[in-house]
């Protein structure tokens, strides 16, 4: 995984509440064998119209939207399925960070997986930053605090080893295949096996 | 800490698989017992154990299958058997392909255990109390019915656990939900764990494992307890947890993974110390009044929008309730009992095991299916599917005029050629009622057996106490 120290980049806010993962990719899109080539699907049936064509109205698509790598979402984004297939197509799309005042937990452990930064923040900041879209916002994930143009700064939580290997570029496989020894004694000493 | 302290049982699995503890610095090293694939959420993962030339730690402790995106339509012999497209072939041939190289036995096509990976970990007997349980599906959690810390997880974990048989996890906080009394008749596990999901919203279980407990829990099969875990998710816990009891143990006697002769007495032994303990203390505690439950109907597009069958769909709510009601095209202050249905599926690891399939018979016996409504039943496995025809359940299906299918995923996840078609108002006993997720435009309402059932029957959502 790249190391990322700083996501600077404009907002794109998608207000909808509990924004599932069949939403952000369907599940006739999983019939794949890569990660490649899912960016062209991600929110396939709110982001085109159904013969094919761009769906204008569609947030993603509006010409402002253009770049803007920052999505902030309404509560419990991410909810649903397993399906790592969501933060690849965001993050094949330009999405580095989604902003919500609650992330579903699968699908936040899949983002850090992938490098892609979840940041939880209380229902007043996700209120102010929705009700000023395409606000210019500077992520600091060495000092976790989202900061903007006026130099407001708030900070978000985000668990030490989450942000250690963000900003690291820790392969967590890796680190845990460094721990192999204790897998095989924990393997030898148990009380009972499997 | 003094060892003595009351613990769940939450607690008990998780210290037990403890290689590392966690720290604030680092998360625990997690063990796991078992690991369930299928052939949707592993290619990816195993690519990434080639690239770096890994080999698979614990094929013995890996359990593979292949569900979601593989055909139900009945087929005489294997060779007609017609996967839909291209990128679902490819997933089952990369499948075969990776559990030849990597050396996992796979539940494939011409295997007679083959069935919906939720189904087979309980059917074998390989789900069992105290295990840590994954996959990379969701609806993992319903392994928990049995006491097993059981969740989904992405792809990159399920290579963590392929090469190190570990998962670096934080510890979950914990929520008790207490089912008091006892149901009324009509009322099944589906309707209890919809009405849950209704009362604590899709997000109350975010950060959090549930336990299930109560005197409506104790009463519940095997099967029951498992659509109640197998829903967890769907209110956004990490798993789902029941304590293991008589029933558990009377299940898992004699299944083909089950520990057999003084393995079996010692296990049992052992299962015996995993209930909560008297005083454990819970971060959160919901309870739930038993005899209040109805049958239960969604009239939104997550499982949380839901009501009781007779009652009226709110009259208004938040910008989510009017987006989804105008997606369900469904009449606000109306009850759904005007709703006509196009399809009816009976099927999913929610609703797919032999109980359920009895359930709906019962309705369907010598009636027939509403003209113009297409109905399936798909079971879980083939297993069950075997047990059904013994039954002789598959008659009263083809008499109805339903369709009775192979085992799969099916209509639950439109990935695998059967869909609901855009538009249609379908009455489904699977557990998700997302936009899209029957079928591009499908609209969803998620239900027990019995009022799909009896949905079908009468064309439209219909209350299945009438039939019982």
């Amino acid at each position: 995984m790249k190391p990322i120290s700083k996501i600077q980049s404009r907002t794109v806010n998608f207000a909808n509440t509990d924004i599932d993962t069949d939403q952000i990719i369907p599940a006739r899109f999983l019939t794949t064998t890569t990660r490649e080539g899912l960016g062209q699907h991600l929110f396939h049936d709110w982001r085109y119209l159904p013969d094919g064509s761009s769906n204008k109205d569609f947030i993603l698509n509006k010409p402002d939207s253009a770049g803007c790598k920052i999505l902030v979402a309404g509560r419990n984004f991410g909810c649903g399925s397993s399906r790592e297939h969501a933060p690849w197509a965001l993050q094949e799309f330009g999405i580095d960070a989604v902003i919500s005042s609650e992330i579903a937990d699968i699908f936040r452990s899949n983002s850090l997986k992938n490098g892609l930064l979840p940041i939880v923040v209380d229902e007043g900041t996700l209120d102010w930053l929705l009700e000023h879209p395409y606000t210019e916002v500077t992520i600091d994930v060495v000092r976790s605090t989202l900061t903007l143009a006026d130099g407001t700064t708030v900070n978000y939580p985000i668990d030490n080893f989450a942000r250690y290997c963000l900003v690291e570029g820790i392969d967590q496989l890796g680190f845990l295949q460094k721990r192999a020894s204790e897998i095989e004694q924990f393997e030898e000493s148990r009380p009972w096996t499997p | 800490m003094s060892t003595t302290q009351p613990k769940t049982l939450y607690e008990k699995v998780w210290s037990e698989h403890l290689v590392v503890n966690e720290t604030d610095d680092a998360p625990a090293i997690l063990y796991i017992d078992l690991h369930l694939i299928h052939e949707v959420t592993t290619p990816q993962a195993f690519s990434l154990l080639s690239e770096r030339g890994l080999p698979v730690r614990r094929p013995d402790l890996t359990l593979a299958t292949m569900d979601h995106s593989t055909p139900t339509t009945p087929v005489r012999t294997l060779k007609d058997l017609q996967i839909a497209g291209k990128g679902a072939a490819a997933q089952v041939l990369k499948m075969q392909e990776n559990c030849r190289q990597f050396g996992i036995d796979l539940l494939d096509f011409d295997n007679e255990q083959r069935g919906i990976v939720h189904i087979i970990g309980p059917e074998l007997g390989a789900t069992q109390p105290g295990k840590t349980i994954v996959c990379g599906d969701s609806h993992t959690s319903t392994h928990g019915a049995f006491g097993a810390l059981a969740f989904g997880i992405g792809t990159t974990e399920v290579a963590h656990v392929l090469a190190t048989q570990c998962l670096l996890q934080r510890s979950a906080r914990t929520l008790l939900i207490e089912f008091s009394g006892e149901l009324q008749t009509g009322v099944t596990a589906k309707d209890v764990i919809l009405a849950t999901i209704g009362q604590i919203g899709v997000d109350g279980g975010i950060g959090h494992v549930i336990e299930y407990c109560g005197t409506v829990i104790s009463a519940m099969d095997m099967e029951a307890r498992m659509t109640i875990c197998n829903m967890s998710i769907e209110a956004g816990a990490r798993a789902g947890l029941i304590a293991p009891d008589d029933t558990t143990f009377d299940y898992l006697l004699g299944r083909p993974w089950s520990p057999q002769d003084t393995a079996w007495d010692e296990a049992v032994t052992r299962w015996r110390q995993l209930p909560t303990d008297e005083g454990a203390h819970f971060d959160k505690s919901v309870s739930v009044d038993g005899k209040a439950l109805e049958p239960m109907v969604t009239f939104g597009t997550n499982p949380g929008m839901v009501v009781a069958i007779n009652d009226p769909v709110p009259e208004d709510g938040d910008a989510a309730f009017r987006k989804a009601i105008e997606y369900m095209q469904i009449t606000p202050g109306k009850p759904l009992s005007e709703s006509r249905v196009d399809v009816v599926f009976i099927g999913s690891c929610t609703n797919s095991r032999i109980s359920d399939l009895q359930q709906a018979a019962r309705i369907f016996a010598g009636r027939k299916v509403a003209p113009g409504v297409r109905a399936l039943v798909v079971p879980g496995s083939q297993q069950i599917k075997r047990e059904a025809e013994a039954l002789g359940l598959d008659k009263i299906f083809a008499e109805a005029g339903v369709e009775w299918r192979e085992s799969g995923c099916s209509m639950c996840i439109g990935m695998n050629g059967d869909t609901v078609p855009s538009g249609k108002l379908s009455v489904s006993t699977s557990n998700r009622n997302f936009e899209g997720r029957q079928g591009k435009g499908a609209r969803t309402i998620l239900a027990s057996p019995l009022t799909a059932a009896a949905s079908a029957i009468e064309g439209r959502v219909a209350d299945p106490r009438r039939y019982l």
